[in-house]
């Protein structure tokens, strides 16, 4: 970005310091800065990722089959609903737009705040009742929820666990989501530094972008099924039993036409993040500005239509079948696409190869094979062998972990100077990156073959024939969790005792960069003019 | 897919759409990995002090937009005439009933004949109907990879071939309660004549596959032994005893052993009040079981069908359990 001169004025205080009337934390709850809104969300939905992968390693624990009497079968069937419901509301579907997205939208299009600050602080207190509900389902009722993440009527109409509470916290998360979603589309539309025109914007902001619609369009999908499911609890209304001539299956495309998208929504602020990434640490402009920017609006506009290829073993119509397996073999090409263009900017650049970058390339090896793995079951007829097994449930954890988790990982990296203006220890950062890379394809690799083999997802009790992989994958739990602590130690020693990081340590192009660390609370002294493409080199790191 | 027992023709088919995309996909992600690691070295900021711009290229960018489309509507036609062959039974398929239910999976065969594991004739096509009592299942055949749900209101339809002889596992994949995982079967394949042997004689007709070191399904283990009660033997026909031990063991219900008699906390209506398990309780706790739930278990209990004297056969029994 030929850039504006400034770095903004260093007499101004950061945003981390309390300027209003209040002080303390009832300044940051009733803040109306993206930035400290987005640090709010941090501090949640870290809080809730450690929450779901702690119930992740006693899911695995039962698997041992020396310890499988750590628990009854009802326990597990609990355990492994909390934990989709914690990991795919609370974390990987709100992740790295509400985080990155608000701390970052503003500051990349040259904005002082987005377009609705208090709407903002609503979201976040929507998507904090919705957390309080999803815990309060937990302990109270019929006890924490059976069904898994998906509530599946009519198993999920006849249970006698608290679905119903824990089907309104997903519907109150849900208005956080909208909300979210169409204040950053207005502050794309009417935000925007003077000069900066659409093919100016950093590609980051085309992620949110296509993100946003998808969140608009798709989630009140999800709330009105959700509200059906709460009245045919209460007061049996019928629309998915069949003994009231309602349809079991009408309930699973209501579903997926929500929560097909909602993976799209997990996975393209991801893409985002690492598209910022790469040309930084390469030292060059991104490769095909616009062949990125277009295949995400592609993949939020096919993704839309795909959701039916969850349902092929539902016994929907064969067309139905053969439609939606075509549009999903569709839907991979936008993301070869990135991964084309991503691999491209690496050629004849000047790599300076720091942490962010490593764990931005992990995330192009670990979401190829989660693309991939989707492309072989997305072939009806091997879908037809590993749907609901445990090769499902390798191949999403490479695609939401391996993709969105480590590109969560990968983007507080290179952001983390910039939000907290402290510099973490590099050589910890790295030392992270072998056990969560080996942990991890221990774990999630194994579930690829067992499922292959024919394990059933969502069983407490496997045939003794699977217990080896069992093993592998557990011990690649404890190992992949042991990075994670690393990593996130790492992150917490580098927030109090953390070198002063400049402004500008990378050498960055996009505008948060021209800003102080970190920024001030209108972010900018003067709005910058945008005189040209967003990626141009070289900067001058200003560590 | 050498490990695996392919033991129908589907499992053939499956495995080469499989082992193809297996193939392309493994060649993608050797070409982008080794790529990235080349460039990482090649053009290090040591080896390659000064970056250059390429902004980027329309012809790379076709070519990488059209040759994955065409490979993966390759694997698309490819993996759908493989499934379309799975969804359409041959018309001299002989068709089986199968009914999935909280959390036992039994057969139907056209003569009335009903199972607990499901036989199929070496060769010969056997169609599914495939439907639920009450929430959905998932019928999964691993050795034949095939799987299909049984969706309450719907009748859906599979076949398969067997091509080998043996005992094979049927899983069920859809979370379904809380002995999701303990819903399995066996499917076992035999000789046309061993088949025909058992399904043309009486009721009293050996189950065929004794030879093939096939496991004998729980059921079949459980009755194998003495001579049981009828009463017992009605109550596993009506699997009660998938849940209810009668020996004392809690189980996803509570033990009938030293039930009658004792004093039970249940909850109704959300609140909770004492019992004395007597006649008039047993009655209704076995008819209408979502009524009053017995404290600390699941209110998964389906009502149990029995005529009046069946009843008092069971009623008398669980007496009997001190």
């Amino acid at each position: 970005m030929s850039a504006p001169s400034a770095t903004a004025s260093t007499s101004e205080p950061s945003f981390l310091v309390d300027q209003g009337p209040r002080h303390g934390l009832l300044a940051w709850l009733t803040t109306t800065d993206h930035k400290r809104i987005g640090l709010m969300y941090l501090a949640a939905m870290v809080t809730f990722f450690f929450t779901g992968a702690t119930i992740g390693i006693f899911m695995r624990l039962v698997q041992l089959s020396s310890l499988s009497h750590m628990m009854t079968a009802q326990t597990y069937n609990a355990l492994f609903t909390v934990h989709g419901v914690i990991m795919i509301f609370l974390f990987v579907i709100p992740g790295l737009p509400a985080v990155f997205g608000n701390f970052f939208l503003p500051l990349q299009i040259g904005a002082r705040d987005v377009a609705f600050p208090r709407l903002n602080l609503a979201s976040w207190y929507f998507f904090m009742a919705g957390a309080v509900l999803a815990v309060t389902s937990l302990f109270t009722g019929g006890g924490p929820p059976d069904t898994g993440w998906s509530f599946y009527a009519p198993f999920s109409i006849k249970t006698g666990t608290n679905v119903t509470l824990a089907v309104f916290a997903a519907f109150v998360l849900g208005f956080s989501s909208m909300l979210t979603g169409v204040n950053f589309i207005t502050t794309i539309h009417r935000m925007r530094a003077p000069g900066m025109k659409w093919f100016r914007m950093p590609l980051f902001c085309w992620s949110l972008y296509a993100t946003a619609w998808v969140q608009i369009l798709a989630t009140p999908v999800l709330a009105i099924t959700l509200v059906l499911v709460i009245l045919e609890r209460l007061f049996g209304i019928g629309i998915f039993d069949p003994a009231k001539g309602g349809d079991p299956l009408l309930y699973q495309h209501l579903f997926w036409i929500y929560s097909h998208p909602a993976v799209y929504i997990m996975i393209l602020p991801a893409m985002g993040a690492i598209t910022e990434i790469i040309p930084t640490f390469a030292r060059r402009t991104i490769f095909g500005y616009k062949a990125i920017a277009f295949s995400s609006m592609a993949i939020a506009g096919v993704g839309s239509l795909v959701w039916g290829h969850h349902m092929f073993t539902s016994g929907m119509s064969l067309t139905g079948d053969m439609i939606f397996s075509l549009l999903t073999m569709i839907v991979a090409v936008p993301s070869a696409i990135k991964v084309f263009n991503w691999t491209a900017t690496l050629y004849k650049g000047s790599i300076d190869f720091q942490p962010p970058l490593l764990y931005a390339l992990t995330f192009i090896f670990l979401f190829c094979i989660g693309g991939l793995t989707g492309v072989m079951q997305g072939a009806l007829a091997v879908n037809q062998h590993v749907h609901d097994t445990y090769f499902i449930v390798g191949h999403f954890h490479y695609v939401m972990f391996g993709g969105t988790g480590i590109a969560f990982f990968a983007a507080f990296l290179y952001w983390f100077p910039k939000m907290f203006g402290k510099m973490y220890s590099r050589a910890w950062a790295y030392a992270a990156w072998f056990p969560i890379f080996i942990g991890f394809n221990m774990l999630y690799f194994t579930m690829l073959v067992l499922g292959l083999e024919g394990m059933p997802r969502r069983y407490y009790h496997h045939l003794p024939q699977f217990d080896t992989g069992h093993v592998v994958a557990t011990v690649g739990s404890w190992i992949l969790v042991s990075g994670l602590l690393i990593l996130f130690g790492n992150f917490a020693y580098a927030l109090f005792k953390g070198k002063k990081a400049g402004s500008n340590p990378w050498g960055g192009p996009t505008l948060e960069w021209t800003t102080a660390s970190p920024p001030p609370k209108e972010n900018f002294a003067t709005i910058p003019t945008v005189t040209g493409p967003p990626y141009v080199f070289p900067v001058e790191p200003r560590p | 897919m050498g490990w695996m027992v392919e033991a129908s023709t589907s499992a053939r088919g499956a495995d080469k759409v499989f082992l193809v995309s297996l193939g392309i996909s493994v060649f993608f992600l050797v070409f982008i990995t080794a790529l990235m690691i080349y460039f990482v070295i090649r053009y290090s900021k040591k080896r390659h002090p000064k970056a250059e711009n390429i902004e980027g290229n329309a012809w790379l960018e076709i070519t990488w937009t059209v040759i994955p489309l065409l490979i993966f509507l390759s694997i698309f036609y490819y993996g759908w005439t493989n499934f379309d062959y799975t969804r359409n039974p041959p018309r001299d398929a002989m068709v089986v009933n199968v009914l999935g239910r909280q959390w036992a999976w039994s057969f139907q065969y056209p003569n009335g004949k009903v199972t607990s594991v499901l036989y199929a004739a070496l060769g010969k096509p056997t169609r599914l109907d495939i439907r639920s009592a009450d929430v959905i299942h998932g019928f999964f055949v691993p050795a034949f990879r095939l799987k299909m749900d049984a969706v309450p209101g719907h009748v859906n339809t599979t076949w398969f071939e067997p091509t080998r002889l043996g005992s094979y596992d049927i899983e069920c994949t859809v979370i379904c309660g809380v002995d999701h995982s303990y819903m399995l079967s066996k499917v076992v394949v035999v000789p046309v004549e061993e088949f025909k042997a058992w399904y043309f004689g009486g009721d009293d007709a050996p189950e065929p596959g004794k030879g093939l070191g096939a496991e004998k399904s729980s059921v079949a283990a459980l009755s194998a032994g003495v001579a049981e009660a009828p009463v017992l033997a009605l109550l596993r026909a009506k699997d009660c005893l998938m849940c209810h031990s009668v020996d004392g063991k809690p189980m996803v219900g509570p033990t009938l052993k030293g039930l009658y008699g004792s004093t039970e906390t249940v909850v109704s209506g959300g609140k909770e009040r004492a019992v004395k398990v007597d006649d008039a309780y047993l009655k209704v706790a076995i008819q209408a079981p979502e009524a009053s739930i017995v404290k600390g278990y699941p209110p998964t209990m389906p009502p149990a069908a029995l005529s009046p004297a069946e009843l008092s056969q069971v009623l008398d029994y669980i007496k009997s359990l001190k």
